[in-house]
């Protein structure tokens, strides 16, 4: 069991990727076995992932150096940098990957039925775990030029996956987008770091932040990498993709872009904090990042409004709750250099954006698979030809109201639960991003309300008299989200205490980070 | 340092080749040579990757016959090779993608074979 904690982290990335390109040669014997394979995988990564969560509560942060002799070593003997690729989990970092194991599990399990009517499902599944690896690693790694391989890995898996269905033109134009923008974005990472090893001749993430100076040149670096993720991301103004994209790709897919969009904003806010921390002029930037987080909570929401498909009408309110995380996150990072304002609100600014993500992370994969599950039954998106549906998909129905009070912060709900927590202190930094804020979820509300009244209320369309609801396995990729929002919603004074504020700690506490690979 | 070009050529030739693919990217709507674009921008970031790694005078790290205090460490240039490889599988991907918007609209203009808008 030791030796299954050290090797963990290498094994969350080796083991899909080793299956990853073992699916094709089962398919070919046995479909059932592949799909077998290909959850055991998925569940097993997560079972990696909480067992190695246990231990990063318990001893801190886990390092492991690869080709090392023993996976502490992190610098060589006659070295004084590290040289080796170094894999670095800190309570941030475990605090995804356990997002991202779950939803891909969901995913999976989701696309088993979903999928059925697809040609080539067996590339379908060696994709799906390629991004599954590219983003794991996204999350897992210490080293910059990492970051950029598996970026590309998760850009690169996640467009095929996005124009999967390619005899519909739109999937294919919104793949093509999504990768368009991803490789830009990756080769504007990829300059950085070439600027980065220019200056100072390294690559890892905690030596740099050691000997960073915070010269022009770094500046100009910061710069590359803050468009290059804002890109990714999907945040206001270089949002155009998003809606695109995620509408076309099928729900189980979505899904995961959801989360590997929040793989690109942890990536930044790993930069930001651990890389750069106070050497950066952290007004600036926090502000800079606070005003980007309005500007997509506000566009995305009015931009919502009037859509009628119901996949983009989701989509733009995910550009609008991420910018709820960047306003939270934000707001910490801006009194990160002043340590009376970040014990006040600071910390609680930043737990609420992690919070926030964790919440987002249950339902808004709910959401968009719930839309799946419509458009699995009745063909179309419009919400316009939709209706009356609650009648035949009483469960599908369950999960979109769960999920819509849920983002719209209702209480009891856990949405309310890390809004409240981002309201209360972004208002002591300043009282009206606390109102736009809130006004946004008003708005959030109200799409909801006009979505779930045109797909599920009314009559029972004679269109739609056979429609039934929707095969197990879909009913269990949608159970997954909605136990997690049951779970959050109950108790979401146990979740903060155990995952967000160790990881809102993690970020701010960049010492410790240098230390786990520089100290002794 | 040698005789004859000045050390900045390369850099000023990354910088050349970085802005020509961003024009290229932002103002043509052919997306053939958008993709051309995409791969030239790849160019100028990889031979960017390659001049930091030049060292005046250094020897290529080949333990057997390398003088020990002259050889270079090969990090910029394994970092190239990833990115070329990695510039090809997207390139290829890209260039797919194309060839089934091509089918399906009958046009590579990014104008006209547009499906969604708003």
């Amino acid at each position: 069991m030791d030796k299954l904690i050290t090797h963990s982290p290498i094994l969350i990335i080796a083991i899909p990727l080793l299956v990853a390109f073992l699916t094709p040669l089962i398919s070919r014997a046995n479909e059932k076995a592949r799909d077998v394979l290909v959850i055991t995988t998925l569940a097993f990564v997560e079972f990696l992932v909480i067992v190695l969560a246990r231990d990063i509560y318990a001893n801190g942060i886990h390092i492991y150096t690869l080709g090392a002799s023993s996976p502490t070593l992190t610098i060589p003997e006659q070295y004084m940098v590290p040289v080796r690729i170094i894999l670095e989990v800190d309570a941030m970092s475990i605090f995804m990957c356990i997002i991202w194991a779950t939803v891909s599990l969901a995913a999976g399990i989701y696309s088993l039925s979903f999928m059925k009517e697809e040609t080539g499902r067996d590339r379908f599944y060696t994709l799906l775990l390629l991004m599954v690896v590219g983003t794991f690693g996204m999350m897992l790694t210490g080293d910059l030029f990492n970051l950029f391989v598996f970026l590309e890995i998760s850009s690169i898996a996640g467009g095929a996956l996005a124009a999967f269905r390619i005899r519909f033109a739109d999937a294919v134009e919104g793949g093509f987008k999504y990768i368009i923008i991803s490789s830009v974005g990756a080769l504007m990472v990829l300059f950085a770091i070439g600027i980065f090893y220019a200056q100072y001749n390294l690559l890892n993430i905690a030596a740099l932040a050691q000997v960073i100076q915070y010269t022009m040149l770094d500046k100009i670096a910061l710069t590359l990498l803050v468009t290059a993720f804002v890109m990714k991301t999907g945040v206001v103004p270089l949002h155009m993709w998003f809606p695109d994209t995620y509408t076309v790709a099928p729900a189980s897919i979505t899904a995961m872009l959801v989360i590997s969009s929040h793989a690109c904003m942890y990536a930044l806010f790993r930069i930001c904090f651990s890389l750069y921390g106070v050497t950066l002029n952290t007004a600036t930037v926090g502000w800079i990042i606070i005003i980007l987080g309005v500007l997509s909570m506000f566009v995305g929401v009015t931009m919502a409004v009037p859509q009628i498909d119901i996949k983009r009408l989701m989509s733009y309110h995910a550009i609008s709750q991420l910018g709820y995380m960047w306003l939270g996150v934000g707001v910490g990072l801006a009194v990160l250099g002043n340590p009376e304002a970040l014990a006040t609100y600071g910390r609680e600014a930043i737990s609420g954006g992690i919070f926030h993500i964790l919440n987002h992370a249950v339902y808004k994969p709910l959401l968009f698979l719930t839309g799946g599950a419509l458009f699995y039954r009745t063909g179309t998106r419009d919400l316009n030809k939709m209706g009356g549906l609650g009648h035949s998909m009483k469960l599908t129905s369950i999960f979109f109201i769960i999920g819509a009070l849920s983002i719209s912060g209702i209480p009891p709900f856990n949405g309310f639960a890390s809004k409240i927590m981002i309201y209360e202190s972004v208002y002591r930094l300043n009282p009206i991003l606390a109102i736009i804020a809130m006004l946004v979820s008003i708005i959030t509300l109200a799409s909801f309300t006009k979505a779930f009244q045109s797909a599920f209320m009314g009559q029972e369309l004679p269109a739609y008299k056979e429609v039934k609801e929707v095969p197990k396995s879909m009913i269990i990729g949608m159970g997954i989200p909605t136990a997690g929002i049951i779970f959050f919603s109950l108790f979401p004074g146990l979740i903060v205490d155990w995952v967000v504020y160790p990881a809102a700690d993690a970020l701010i506490n960049q010492a410790a980070y240098i230390n786990a690979v520089m100290g002794g | 340092m040698t005789q004859g070009a000045p050390f900045n050529v390369p850099f000023l030739a990354v910088a050349a080749l970085i802005g020509i693919a961003f024009y290229i990217i932002l103002s043509q709507r052919n997306l053939i040579k958008l993709v051309m674009g995409l791969g030239i921008l790849a160019s100028g970031v990889n031979l960017f990757l390659v001049t930091l790694g030049y060292r005046e005078g250094g020897v290529a790290p080949i333990y057997t016959h390398a003088p020990i205090e002259r050889m270079v460490l090969p990090v910029p240039q394994a970092l190239t090779l990833t990115s070329i490889v990695i510039a090809v599988a997207t390139l290829a991907l890209m260039l797919s993608m194309v060839v089934h918007i091509y089918r399906h609209t009958g046009s590579i203009d990014s104008e006209e074979s547009r499906t969604m808008k708003g």
